[in-house]
């Protein structure tokens, strides 16, 4: 069963919280309001991958936990 | 709930446009009487603005809503982007989202700073008082989404002032922002149609082949969405470039700081952003689907909630000394983009129109200044943006 690895680049992060609003539960703002996964490992989240891709810094990456290889955004 | 013991007025046609920054300082969110009498919530504080943008509890939908005519644009938010709630915002929103990214934007630098160049050669070709609103702050955001697109920024002229309609705030003639509505979607169907017919290398034939091709947006989305970009795309930047310049001409000194180092360009906009007040009199409205305790404060289910991003952008606690403005300031997360799923979509454009218009004005129109007095300049009335009307300017030796 394939699994999902979350990560957020808090460096490129700007805050905007696309990722929070479009998969509620899964992201969260840090002090600093930087987002980052709430779980970093999840099973596979229509709503994560929307997340991803409407993330206007492209700051979130989605990884195959099993294969290493980046999750198709599309 | 608390109820206080009477619900201040908001806005009103006396104050059509309150200053809430005391308000901030007592009450971050309190009940209000909305212009048609209904009763809504100001929020004005910076973690509560915050709350209410990202908080799913709080529904763009729903305060858009047929039947409701609390601002005047809820006619044309409703079933556009601006308008919808996930998971319908989400499955429209992918499909422009990734046309709009920092990356993608970034792209674009070489281009929009040329077409400022062509404008400010123009500008100064021209006697002088110009008008920077019709020789630049309009025609640079109109030129660049225009582009994007793919549609002749030559209809300027047509689409801007349906776009003025539209962008009508409380007091504006509902009639009359039908009517442009109208007649804005008329020629955004005749402008896809030529596109279907011609397609090429831009936005609306991606857009018309998701359409087409993988039914992924309606035909009447794919209007909806075109016009929501068309008018996105320019009446923002336009009016924030002028009111910026004012700004910054009523500031000498941070004028001056600016102009001897144009590093700190990307900072000063930011600080422009913040500073600037470009929204009018109701912010984009929400509703609560449920109970919720904001600022520790219950407001109950189904009530209007109005998070008022300007004053939240002055709250001492997220920014110091706030009124001050400072184009050196170390640049902290302001809400004039929004947050959550909402968050501005041309967020990275208007960041790389205003740095590059700003480099412009300040580099290539030397003395730049009013040649009015600023008592004298005037608003468009009925909108829900500060809209100059015109911005005469001279340059050079006084």
């Amino acid at each position: 069963v394939t699994r999902w690895v979350v990560t957020v680049d808090k460096n490129t992060c700007i805050g905007s919280a696309v990722c929070v609003g479009t998969a509620p539960g899964r992201f969260e703002l840090d002090d600093r309001q930087r987002s980052g996964p709430v779980t970093a490992e999840i099973d596979p989240d229509e709503a994560v991958r929307d997340a991803a891709a409407s993330c206007p810094m492209e700051a979130i990456s989605l990884v195959d936990a099993g294969t290493g290889e980046p999750v198709d955004l599309d | 709930m608390t109820v206080d013991e009477r619900p201040i007025r908001y806005p009103s046609a006396a104050d059509p446009w309150p200053d809430f920054r005391a308000l901030l300082r007592s009450k971050p969110v309190v009940r209000a009487e909305m212009p048609d009498g209904s009763i809504g919530w100001l929020v004005s504080g910076y973690n509560e603005v915050r709350q209410v943008l990202v908080d799913p509890r709080f529904s763009r939908a729903r305060a858009v809503a047929p039947g409701r005519a609390l601002q005047g644009t809820e006619v044309f938010a409703a079933g556009s982007i601006n308008g919808l709630d996930p998971p319908e915002h989400t499955r429209i929103r992918r499909l422009v989202a990734s046309a709009f990214t920092a990356r993608r934007v970034e792209a674009m630098r070489p281009r929009v700073a040329s077409v400022v160049d062509e404008l400010i050669d123009g500008l100064l070709d021209q006697p002088q008082p110009a008008d920077l609103v019709a020789g630049f702050a309009l025609p640079l955001p109109v030129q660049v989404i225009c582009e994007m697109l793919g549609i002749p920024a030559g209809d300027m002229e047509q689409f801007h002032a349906w776009s003025d309609t539209i962008i009508g705030d409380w007091q504006q003639d509902s009639d009359a922002i039908m009517t442009a509505l109208a007649g804005l979607y008329g020629y955004f169907g005749r402008l896809i149609e030529v596109k279907r017919a011609r397609p090429a290398d831009d936005l609306m034939t991606a857009l018309i082949s998701a359409r087409d091709q993988t039914d992924r947006l309606s035909e009447e989305e794919l209007t909806i969405l075109g016009c929501t970009l068309l008018i996105g795309g320019h009446e923002t930047t336009a009016n924030q470039i002028g009111l910026s310049l004012l700004l910054l001409l009523d500031h000498p000194a941070e004028l001056d700081k600016l102009r001897a180092d144009p590093g700190l360009t990307p900072a000063a906009v930011e600080e422009l952003l913040r500073y600037v007040r470009l929204g009018g009199g109701l912010p984009p409205a929400r509703m609560t689907t449920e109970e919720v305790v904001l600022g520790g404060v219950t407001i109950p289910a189904g009530e209007v909630v109005l998070p008022l991003f300007g004053t939240a952008n002055r709250d001492p606690s997220v920014f110091s000394d706030p009124d001050r403005f400072d184009v050196s300031r170390v640049p902290a997360s302001h809400l004039t983009f929004g947050a959550g799923v909402h968050h501005c979509l041309g967020a990275q454009l208007a960041r790389l129109e205003l740095q590059e218009a700003f480099r412009g004005l300040l580099g290539r129109v030397p003395g730049i200044r009013l040649a009015v007095p600023a008592a004298e300049l005037q608003f468009k009335p009925g909108m829900a943006l500060y809209s100059l009307r015109e911005l005469p300017i001279r340059w050079g030796e006084p």
